[in-house]
């Protein structure tokens, strides 16, 4: 399926393309999107992806509630968005095209399935009248194509059902856009063999089948007058894979622990978007990882802090509503001082609020969501290859500092991907773990005077058997104390424990001229609408600059200096504006929000535009 | 804390004995409890160092304070679940959960109810004194119906739980009962819940002589406690009564109490069975003054406990591992490299 065989088009260059694969949420949308991510991270390109799903499985067929999609920009450069808008949409029924043409600029590529137009169809998208003739697409490149009929075409002789043929219909859309983009479909058709050739190999057949007259039809039939191609990206040398952010979550977590040579514990309930890393983990227990799915969410961050009470590494990985339920697990985790790590992929919220979509409306939640005063130190990783470097550090923070520690990931980072980097194990910091084992001098909460944290002393140990719990406790023996001042000594020394963790945290990384107009300050998730629109704004000689913090809590320390070296502070965030109180309450900094609660990332055209209006601002 | 950390062997109560001071009222029926766990422990024979005791919020759960092993006081009603955590991960500890009518069957119910029905290798001790004793006497749910306390002046509208039956519907693979004044009946069902492999359910019946005084004199008062209790003894008749002349047979799908004489012998009564679930539920019904409140074991059947099994999963996949390798797990799946 190599280049020999496709010489007979031309082949026209871009520099960077994001595509939009949309379809009923039963049309295998996210597998297409997938594999033809898959297929790009292994071109060479740099990518980014957005899924973006309904939270019911299936929807009724057909309808706008039941459109899923899945976006990816891949570029010859370094990108950081899965784009705002895409450059090819592929719709595989009228409500796809319904929900997503608003966001096709003008002569975008649009390829229908044409059969799926039918009246029924139109009518359940809302459409008053048919678009593929009423004159409503004139503007985009419409390629109309017999989808459904050339899968069935391909497959007339299997003898399969009907429907089951259907099944196979993205497989169509992902060989057409292959040979559109010129990917290579190898890894897709070894990707089918190893999944379906051992159990239903009449699926594997097939899914192959029809996957390769999309290919097929692209390159032969007189639809398709050229093919692009996207070049390499010039990325920093070293091996690569694509990877989503919980898959990036669940390595890291697995190689802090076994840097600390400790068994990982996940105690953890499924919740969308948090639970592909208890899957992840679950198939990595011959790496000492023990996962232990709940009956609550209470149960398995409480199931996480027994494990680590025994010396394991236990976490726990939630949403927003579960960390709700755990507040006071966690705060027992605080009082006891041992360690945990709490992994909340956020969501959208109130309540149950938008289960796949992302938000980052957690952090004063995890700041604050508990009794009493009670500091826990948080971490957020930027892009989803970055998780696993954050999973890692807050394993090394939560055992260093004898904490829980929260990690803020979201469900843009969670099922987003890109290219990471392979580390090295060898070049990855050390989590060093002593065990207590010697009896003289022994005082459960005797503290190390560095870093304040208690011994770690684990049943089995002899001569340490000591008694642990959520009563306040003694500044040394840790035994049952409600006198007046050990209490005041006790909050204030666990708060400076916590505040100390500041000598972990290396100089923030800036982007942009050391002092200037507008200073574009981020957490999370938004890093990558951020560094493209501070870029775009560079490139036009704006004097702004870019600075993403990891940590949370404590916040950085060199971060009040370069706050105060620019004429605005702009806070984009995906909630109400959190983190930007927090800024405001510790610096007195006059910084204001940039403030998206859609359940979608930002766009970077979004924020161009505002810190624009800023830099008009006297 | 401890000082002293001698050879096991030589251990005896004291070495269990913490340095605190117990804080639960004097008279309180925990006194004893923690009495005969104190005395038990050394019988055991394993390392002090290797018993856990582990806890939720109530009166009974001060009771790691007073244990010299190692402890966990914790939040209401969770206990199971941290220990959950700590024996699926650490299955060389032996663990014990001590928890009270609020803890283990209120706030905690969930909790008790999925370690007893996955089987975690966990001793659970409930203290059921029908009362909420640390909050000061609201009534609880194992209170009776129509039960006056500060929140229930016309008296609780509520019907009780049954700890053993909860535990039976569970399928808890060892149920028991004892009572706080029964030292020697006490300790001999501690002896078997902590020989048991998998979840071991003791209900203790303990008397509250401040907020719920005389909760079980109908089954403790020393006059009638022989017509009261019904000792169950796995192979043996269902007898009781003073001169053990009364027991108990099935009359259709029920239980009746019955006099031992004209025409009825011991062939005819009930003959305790420890591995059958229906007898068992049967007889976690009983109460007075109808009938005699059953003490002893319930149920006592093998399976194999959760943590074991979870252990073995893991160490299976280690050894189809071998020796665990970040960079071959970093590098699965579809990879390319960038030339420099």
């Amino acid at each position: 399926m190599q280049s020999e065989t496709v010489a007979q088009k031309p082949i026209e260059e871009r520099d960077h393309v994001v595509i939009r694969f949309a379809g009923d949420s039963g049309d295998g949308m996210q597998l297409a999107g997938m594999h033809f991510t898959n297929e790009t991270a292994l071109a060479g390109n740099d990518l980014s992806t957005l899924p973006d799903f309904p939270a019911e499985i299936r929807a009724p067929t057909g309808t706008l509630a039941g459109v899923s999609g899945f976006q990816l920009h891949f570029s010859s450069a370094d990108i950081f968005t899965p784009g705002d808008q895409p450059d090819v949409l592929v719709a595989m029924n009228p409500a796809a095209l319904k929900v997503n043409i608003g966001d096709l600029p003008m002569n975008g590529i649009l390829i229908v399935d044409k059969e799926q137009f039918t009246e029924q169809n139109i009518k359940k998208a809302e459409f008053t009248s048919n678009p593929l003739t009423d004159g409503s697409l004139d503007r985009f490149q419409v390629f109309e194509v017999s989808i459904t009929k050339l899968t069935l075409n391909a497959l007339n002789d299997t003898g399969l059902q009907t429907r089951a043929m259907m099944r196979s219909r993205n497989f169509f859309a992902l060989g057409l856009t292959s040979w559109l983009f010129q990917r290579d479909i190898e890894p897709t058709l070894r990707w089918i063999e190893s999944k379906f050739a051992k159990r239903t190999p009449e699926v594997a057949e097939a899914n192959r089948r029809v996957l390769k007259a999309g290919y097929n039809y692209g390159e032969t039939a007189e639809v398709f007058r050229t093919a692009y191609k996207v070049k390499p990206a010039a990325i920093a040398p070293g091996r690569y894979r694509n990877i989503t952010g919980n898959a990036a979550t669940s390595l890291g977590f697995v190689a802090a622990a076994q840097k600390a040579g400790r068994p990982l514990f996940l105690g953890s309930y499924p919740i969308t978007p948090a639970s592909d890393i208890l899957h992840e983990l679950a198939a990595m227990k011959g790496y000492g990882v023990y996962t232990f799915q709940a009956e609550d969410e209470i149960a398995g961050v409480g199931a996480a802090l027994g494990a680590a009470f025994g010396g394991a590494i236990g976490i726990t990985t939630t949403s927003g509503p579960g960390v709700c339920l755990k507040g006071e697990t966690i705060n027992l985790a605080v009082s006891v001082e041992l360690p945990l790590v709490i992994a909340d992929i956020q969501r959208g919220g109130p309540s149950t609020g938008l289960p796949t979509k992302t938000e980052q409306a957690d952090l004063l939640l995890a700041m604050y969501g508990r009794n009493s005063d009670s500091p826990v130190p948080i971490l957020a990783p930027a892009t989803p290859a970055d998780c696993f470097n954050v999973a890692f550090e807050a394993i090394r923070i939560a055992t260093r500092y004898m904490t829980p520690v929260f990690f803020l990931s979201d469900g843009y980072l969670a099922n987003g991907a890109e290219p990471w980097r392979v580390p090295a194990a060898a070049d990855l910091p050390e989590v060093k773990v002593e065990f207590r084992t010697d009896p003289v001098g022994y005082y459960p909460f005797l503290r190390d005077p560095e870093t304040l944290s208690r011994p770690w002393a684990i049943p089995g140990t002899p001569g340490l058997e000591h008694r642990i719990g959520g009563i306040e406790k003694d500044y040394l023996t840790g035994n049952v104390s409600y006198a007046p001042m050990n209490h005041e000594q006790m909050v204030r020394v666990r708060s400076r424990k916590i505040a100390g963790i500041v000598r972990e945290i290396p100089p923030t990384e800036l982007n942009g001229p050391d002092e200037g107009d507008v200073l574009v300050l981020g957490w999370g998730s938004t890093y990558g609408a951020i560094e493209s629109a501070v870029r775009a704004l560079q490139a036009e000689g704006k004097k702004v600059a870019h600075a993403h913090i990891r940590y949370i809590n404590p916040l950085p320390p060199d971060l009040p200096g370069i706050l105060s070296r620019y004429r605005h502070v702009l806070v984009p965030e995906l909630n109400m504006g959190q983190l930007v109180r927090l800024i405001r309450a510790e610096y007195l900094v006059d910084a204001i929000g940039l403030n998206k609660i859609q359940g979608q990332p930002f766009k970077v055209s979004e924020i161009v535009r505002k810190v624009s209006s800023l830099m008009e601002k006297k | 804390m401890s000082e002293n950390a001698e050879a096991t062997t030589a251990l005896n109560r004291k070495d269990f004995v913490s340095d605190q001071d117990v804080r639960w009222c004097p008279g309180c029926g925990d006194y004893s409890i923690l009495a005969q766990v104190q005395r038990l422990m050394p019988e055991l024979g394993i390392p002090r160092e290797n018993i856990v005791f582990i806890s939720g919020i109530g009166c009974s759960s001060r009771f790691p304070y007073y244990m010299n092993t190692y402890g966990f006081h914790s939040i209401h009603g969770r206990a199971p679940a941290i220990a959950t955590g700590l024996k699926a991960s650490r299955p060389d500890l032996t663990v014990w959960v001590v928890t009270g009518d609020g803890d283990g069957l209120s706030i905690g119910g969930n909790h008790l109810l999925h370690a007893l029905r996955r089987n975690v290798d966990l001793k659970i001790l409930l203290f059921n004194n029908r009362i909420y004793g640390l909050t000061k006497g609201q009534y609880s749910p194992t209170s009776e119906r129509g039960k006056v306390t500060k929140s229930t002046p016309l008296g609780s509208i509520d019907y009780p739980l049954h700890p053993i039956t909860v535990a039976l519907g569970a399928e808890a693979t060892f149920v028991a009962r004892s009572i706080d004044v029964e030292a020697k009946h006490l300790t001999s069902v501690l002896r078997r819940a902590s020989e048991h492999k998998g979840t071991a359910f003791v209900e203790i019946l303990q008397n509250c002589n401040i907020f719920n005084d005389g909760a079980f004199a109908n089954i403790t008062d020393k006059d009638q406690k022989a017509d009261a209790q019904l000792v169950l003894e796995h192979g043996k008749p269902l007898l009781f009564g003073k001169n053990h002349d009364k027991g108990i047979r099935m009359a259709g799908h029920k239980l009746e109490v019955v006099e031992l004489g004209n025409g009825v012998s011991e062939a005819d009564l009930l003959v305790h069975d420890e591995q059958d679930p229906a007898l068992a539920f049967l007889l976690s019904t009983l109460m007075p003054p109808t009938f005699p409140a059953p003490v002893g074991v319930f149920r006592a059947v093998d399976r194999p406990p959760y943590d074991a099994a979870m252990g073995e999963q893991v160490e299976r996949a280690k050894a189809k591992l071998g020796t665990p390798d970040l960079d071959a797990l970093f590098n699965q799946g579809d990879t390319w490299d960038v030339a420099p």
